[in-house]
C-alpha cells in the first residue's frame, strides 16, 4: 500500500494487509503523535488496511509560540 | 473497536478516556469537553463578544467551530506573520473557513501594518523567532480586543500545549508564569479576559475533530518552529503518555487543582505593579513595553513613532 507521510511530505510502500497499530510500530511512530487516514476516513488502531488503500499518516503536534501564558 | 455510545464502528480511540467514538459521538464528546471548560471557569457570559485568535491551524479553526456551534458570538482575528509560503497558506485556510461559514474574520498583517515580520524580528533581536511571534500575538490580540469592543480573547491552546508549557515552567521554576498559567486570565486594566476553552482536549483530538468535521486546516508545521523547546517538551510528554495513558491530563489537571493556587499571589503582585507603556498604553513593568521595543528594533522605526493599525475586514457600524 502507499503510505503518505507529512512534514516533510514523502511516500513509502508498505506490504498489506496490516493493522494501524502494526503499521505505526513498523514505522516507529508514537500513536499519540499522529492520525491515520485511509482514503478520506479517519481509522482507529485496530482497522485493517489492505494493499489497495492509500494511507495518510498525519502528524498532530504543532506549536511555536509556547512559553509565557 | 466500537463507539462507546452507539456501538457503531469507531473512527478514533482515546486511550486516556479508555474509549472510542464514531464521528458523530466524537464531535459530541469534543463539544461536551468545551462546554464543561466554559461552564467550570465562567469563560464567556451571555451576550459577551468573543475574539478568536485564528492561525489557520487545527486548534484555532476547531475552537472557532466549537464556540460557534455552542452559541458564542465569536469573530476571528488572523495575524499575518510574514513567514513566507507558510503564512500565505495559513491565511488562505483561515479566510476559506470564515468565508464558507459566513463568519467575520479580521486581519492584521505585521509587515504591511506594523513594518516588520517575525523573521525580521528574530534577526534583529538575535533571539528565537517563537519568542517574537508569541510576544506579537499576545500584544496584538489583546490590543485588538480592547480597541474593538470584544470582552474575551479565546485561544486554541489544547491540553498538550498546556502540559508542555507547564513542563517548561516547572523545569525552570518560573513561579510568575506558573501563577498565570490557567484556563482563564481575568480582565484587568489594559487586559481583556483571556480564555483557553480547549484545555480539556488533546492535540490529537483536535486534529481528528477537523478531519471528521471536514475543516481544511494548515497541516504543515511552521518552518521557524522546527526543533524548538516547546515541541521537544511535547515529544517527551507523548512518550510518557504512550507508556502511561492519562499522564498529560493528570499532570496539568493536578497542577490546576493543587499547584496553581500556590503561585497566584506572586503573579497577582506582578500584575498590580504594571503601568501604561509610554508609547502604546499597554501595561508594562518598564517605561516602554516589550512589543514597542521589538517593533522599533525589527522595523528600524524609532520607538517614539505612534502605532496605528488599521485592520482589514472591519464592518463599520
Amino acid at each position: 500500500m502507499k503510505v503518505v507521510l507529512r512534514n516533510p511530505r514523502r511516500e513509502l510502500d508498505v506490504d498489506g494487509p496490516i493493522t494501524v497499530t502494526a503499521l505505526l510500530q513498523r514505522l516507529e511512530l508514537n500513536p499519540e503523535s499522529v492520525l491515520v487516514i485511509a482514503g478520506d476516513e479517519l481509522v482507529p488502531k485496530d482497522a485493517r488496511l489492505d494493499d489497495a488503500t492509500i494511507v495518510e499518516i498525519r502528524p498532530v503536534i504543532s506549536g511555536g509560540a509556547g512559553g509565557a501564558p | 473497536v466500537k463507539c462507546r455510545v452507539c456501538r457503531g464502528p469507531a473512527v478514533i480511540d482515546i486511550r486516556r478516556h479508555n474509549a472510542a467514538f464514531c464521528g458523530d459521538h466524537f464531535v459530541h464528546h469534543c463539544q461536551e469537553q468545551v462546554r464543561r471548560a466554559l461552564k467550570d471557569h465562567g469563560m464567556v457570559q451571555p451576550g459577551e463578544r468573543v475574539l478568536v485568535a485564528v492561525s489557520g491551524g487545527k486548534d484555532s479553526l476547531a475552537l472557532w467551530d466549537l464556540l460557534t456551534d455552542l452559541g458564542c458570538a465569536a469573530d476571528g482575528l488572523y495575524l499575518g506573520l510574514g513567514i513566507g509560503e507558510y503564512s500565505g497558506a495559513s491565511g488562505h485556510h483561515a479566510r476559506a473557513y470564515a468565508s464558507e461559514r459566513g463568519l467575520k474574520l479580521h486581519e492584521v498583517d505585521l509587515g504591511a501594518d506594523l513594518g516588520f515580520t517575525v523573521p525580521a524580528a528574530a534577526a534583529a533581536t538575535r533571539r528565537a523567532p517563537c519568542g517574537a511571534c508569541g510576544l506579537s500575538k499576545r500584544h496584538l490580540f489583546n490590543t485588538f480586543a480592547l480597541d474593538h469592543g470584544y470582552d474575551v480573547v479565546a485561544t486554541g491552546h489544547n491540553l498538550d500545549d498546556e502540559a508542555a508549557v507547564l513542563l517548561g515552567n516547572v523545569l525552570r521554576w518560573e513561579t510568575g508564569y506558573l501563577g498565570r498559567q490557567h484556563p482563564v486570565l481575568a480582565a484587568a486594566p489594559g487586559f481583556a479576559r483571556k480564555v483557553k476553552p480547549l484545555y480539556r482536549v488533546g492535540e490529537r483530538e483536535m486534529a481528528a475533530y477537523c478531519v471528521v468535521r471536514g475543516i481544511d486546516y494548515q497541516v504543515e508545521e511552521c518552518p521557524m518552529a522546527a526543533g524548538n523547546r516547546h515541541l521537544g517538551f511535547k515529544e517527551v510528554l507523548n512518550a510518557l503518555e504512550d507508556r502511561s495513558p492519562g499522564a498529560k491530563a493528570a499532570f496539568f489537571f493536578g497542577f490546576l487543582e493543587r499547584g496553581h493556587p500556590r503561585f497566584t499571589e506572586e503573579s497577582a503582585g506582578e500584575r498590580d505593579a504594571l503601568t501604561p507603556c509610554a508609547q502604546c498604553g499597554a501595561p508594562t513593568p518598564g517605561e516602554v513595553c516589550a512589543f514597542c521595543q521589538l517593533r522599533a528594533r525589527a522595523s528600524g522605526v524609532p520607538v517614539e513613532t505612534p502605532l496605528v493599525v488599521i485592520p482589514r475586514h472591519i464592518e463599520e457600524d
